[in-house]
């Protein structure tokens, strides 16, 4: 994702605060569509598609990267068709764009924000310094202890031979190590901050002013999910050609 | 510029880590702290940070150590961690070397500034934007370093530096150690790092000093390192 974020094109240049408030206003746009509205939900796959080609990023890194989180989305509605019938199919279909719509808007906002430029926006949208300085450390922090799981695992696996990964009756050590272990580091890096004159607040140098390019991205993104709202482009354009 | 006065430590009661510890570091002077595990090394590195309580006279320059002077204490004092993984907390290097000189107030343009000389100093600025995570053990020692420097410390204090380094890097870790005109005080069971680094140390066990003298004096000194727990530096091993 880092090096995703490293890009430069013109979605990589903007605002991370403007990016932020498109996204939640295009979840919230796509949210807001009726369940049987597949066709007017349909229009709404352009933002993400414009989006990920603008940034040179390949849908396909999205589908790979949120493999893990996709059936899970895939899984919203699976039961309509039973309980709605016919009905049913579509608003399954609707729930499942919707919720693959929203993952591609968010993914395509991560991948193309640096996570201090993220952290610093929503520190301007007055979220909570504790929380913003938590996803900021657990960013910084996830390799690290994935690092220390793998080792502890190694560890494991050397002196128990023929097993296949960690036995359940081991598990509560496991954590309860991890944990310590965690514990430790969050001491020494909270030191480490006090050292430096943490007050409470970070401060995000990498960030810069907006600029006209950022407002006229937002306003006419705000424009055209309102647009695509409130009127049926999908069956317009399909009117046309009928 | 750093002076102990009888101060003791202890985690319990009945239980002392640090027992009467007294000695004087002055400007410039390059010091040593050596010791085997549990002698209490770390422990008067942080009781002097002010990380851990204590009793009796800490002196940094002309202030006393108290706990509302202890933003002009550490701000005089740059403290290395062996774990630059716990120092480097902020996602790039850049973000990280900002970090102190913006919290003691200097405006961003200040801090960029003192950002890019440092970098420039220590030949490292190919790091500058890298993600800390992703950049190697020795790299990420020398940014440890960095980010101290940006504050522009009097004095460092540095918990086994070299530690987990290849050769390589253990050397150019030694080498900028060399190379900074600060006060130094160097805590670690690398002996000849020590021998190359300073000129004077300390030698502790079981939360006093043993020892206090010239590197050749004590680092030569077989019988006293052995009967610490220690061995002579290999390259005096002849």
């Amino acid at each position: 994702m880092d090096e995703l974020a490293a890009g430069t094109s013109p979605v990589h240049k903007l605002h991370p605060l403007v990016k932020f408030l498109v996204t939640i206003a295009y979840i919230y746009c796509v949210v807001s569509f009726s369940k049987y509205d597949l066709t007017g939900l349909f229009i709404m796959l352009l933002f993400p598609v414009i989006m990920f080609s603008t940034a040179g990023i390949p849908i396909s890194t999205c589908f790979w990267k949120l493999r893990l989180v996709l059936p899970l989305v895939l899984m919203v509605g699976i039961f309509n068709p039973i309980f709605e019938g016919k009905a049913g199919l579509i608003s399954m279909v609707t729930l499942m764009m919707k919720g693959v719509f929203a993952l591609m808007a968010s993914f395509i906002m991560v991948a193309t924000t640096p996570i201090d430029g993220l952290c610093a926006a929503l520190r301007k949208m007055h979220i909570p310094s504790v929380l913003v300085t938590l996803l900021l450390l657990t960013y910084r922090y996830i390799s690290v202890l994935v690092k220390e799981v793998a080792i502890m695992t190694d560890a494991y696996k050397l002196r128990a031979p023929g097993q296949n990964g960690i036995a359940p009756k081991a598990w509560g050590s496991f954590l309860g190590q991890l944990l310590l272990r965690s514990m430790d580091r969050a001491n020494e890096l909270y030191s480490s901050m006090q050292l430096r004159a943490f007050k409470g607040e970070f401060f995000y140098a990498a960030q810069r002013k907006l600029n006209v390019r950022d407002a006229l991205f937002f306003f006419v993104c705000i424009a055209a999910f309102v647009l695509a709202r409130l009127i049926n482009i999908t069956e317009l354009i399909g009117g046309v050609f009928a | 510029m750093i002076e102990f006065k009888n101060v003791n430590f202890e985690y319990e009661k009945g239980t002392p880590v640090l027992t009467d510890i007294s000695f004087k570091i002055e400007d410039g002077e390059s010091v040593g702290l050596i010791g085997c595990n549990g002698a209490g090394k770390s422990t008067l590195m942080k009781v002097l940070l002010g990380l851990l309580p204590h009793e009796g006279e800490i002196t940094v320059g002309d202030v006393k150590l108290a706990k509302d002077t202890l933003d002009e204490v550490r701000k005089t004092i740059g403290f290395i961690l062996q774990d630059s993984d716990n120092q480097m907390f902020m996602p790039t290097v850049f973000e990280d070397m900002m970090f102190g000189p913006l919290n003691y107030g200097h405006t961003k343009e200040e801090a960029e500034a003192r950002v890019d000389k440092v970098l420039e100093e220590l030949g490292i600025g190919y790091l500058k934007n890298k993600y800390n995570h992703k950049i190697s053990g020795g790299e990420k020692k020398m940014a440890a370093i960095a980010t101290i420097l940006t504050m522009h410390p009097r004095a460092i204090l540095m918990d086994e530096p070299t530690s987990a380094l290849d050769p390589e890097n253990r050397r150019k870790i030694i080498n900028t150690i060399n190379g900074l005109k600060t006060t130094k005080l160097i805590a670690s069971h690398d002996l000849d790092m020590i021998l190359d680094t300073c000129e004077r140390v300390i030698l502790m066990h079981d939360g006093k000093i043993i020892k206090d003298g010239t590197a050749d004096e004590i680092l030569k000194d077989k019988a006293l390192l052995e009967a610490n727990h220690m061995e002579l530096p290999l390259k005096l091993q002849g």
